[in-house]
């Protein structure tokens, strides 16, 4: 089990690396979209984006139907919840500790002016 | 004159960004309303790191925190969790002062990670990045090294009870 999560993680990863590939995530998961209309939106060939595609769909992130002349893309949204998840549990680590050290920072702000005061005075 | 000041100082929430570079990078991207040396002090002081680096959330006690942070200068961190004890330890490599830092991570079993932070101050707001390169990607993906696993695990029930819809907007 732990095996088989590592091994999507490293594919999905991998699909997570690339820029336009998280754009198009995040396209998805604002509406579904052809494939044409993808390729539009980022400024890509056809050819380059059904590649792009194609890297999302195996990882599991994207799944696509075509009906007609049309192939419509949609999230795959299982496994893009597995690694959202990863990244968020990250981010709120990451997020509570910042939350903390504002505060710190603060407080030494607030030292440095109580001390700057005393000194010109 | 004061008063203007302080009524100015209302802490405004800054986003923390995650951002998987490649396979062996992570990058954390914060600002701090503050300015660099400061939130450099906050790095570099042990009595002021151990208030912020172990979130109270986590249910951790850290149990000492030892930072000789000069280069060559060694760190350690001791935290308690129920009835385990975890250490985390390493090596700074790089101190420039209120501008960058550079540690070594040395408690996983698969080498070393290596932190570099930065602090890039711009109109009293510091922007901090935090880039951790991992010795592998494996080292990464099972989080072996410095994500405190327990943590993680204690996080995820504070998310499960604050439920998917306030985590993810």
């Amino acid at each position: 089990m732990v095996q088989y999560c590592q091994t999507r993680f490293d594919v999905s990863f991998g699909a997570l690396a690339d820029a336009t590939r998280r754009g198009v995530l995040e396209q998805l998961g604002r509406a579904d979209a052809s494939i044409t209309a993808l390729a539009e939106k980022f400024h890509m060939t056809l050819t380059g984006m059904k590649k792009h595609v194609g890297v999302l769909e195996q990882a599991g992130l994207v799944t696509t139907e075509k009906v007609g002349r049309v192939r419509t893309c949609k999230l795959g949204l299982r496994g893009l919840q597995e690694e959202a998840a990863w990244i968020e549990r990250y981010r709120q680590l990451w997020g509570a500790r910042f939350d903390e050290l504002d505060k710190v920072v603060e407080e030494l702000k607030l030292k440095e002016k109580v001390d700057g005061r005393k000194k010109t005075k | 004159m004061d008063e203007r000041r302080q009524s100015e100082a209302t802490p405004t929430k800054n986003r923390t960004a995650v951002e998987r570079k490649s396979e062996r990078e992570l990058v954390v991207t914060r600002t701090v309303n503050g300015p660099a040396r400061l939130v450099f002090e906050a790095w570099t002081k042990a009595e002021l790191f151990r208030r912020w680096w172990v979130p109270k959330s986590y249910g951790l006690t850290l149990l000492s925190c030892e930072m000789d942070v000069r280069v060559g200068g060694r760190y350690r961190l001791v935290f308690s969790h129920q009835a385990s004890t975890m250490e985390f330890f390493g090596t700074y490599r790089e101190v420039t002062p209120h501008s960058r830092l550079v540690w070594t991570n040395e408690e996983g079993d698969n080498g070393e990670t290596l932190t570099t932070v930065t602090f890039d101050e711009n109109a009293g707001k510091t922007l901090l990045v935090v880039h951790d390169l991992y010795p592998s990607k494996e080292a990464l993906d099972s989080g072996s090294t410095g994500a405190m696993p327990e943590a993680l695990d204690q996080l995820d029930e504070l998310l499960a009870s604050l439920g998917p819809s306030s985590v993810t907007k």
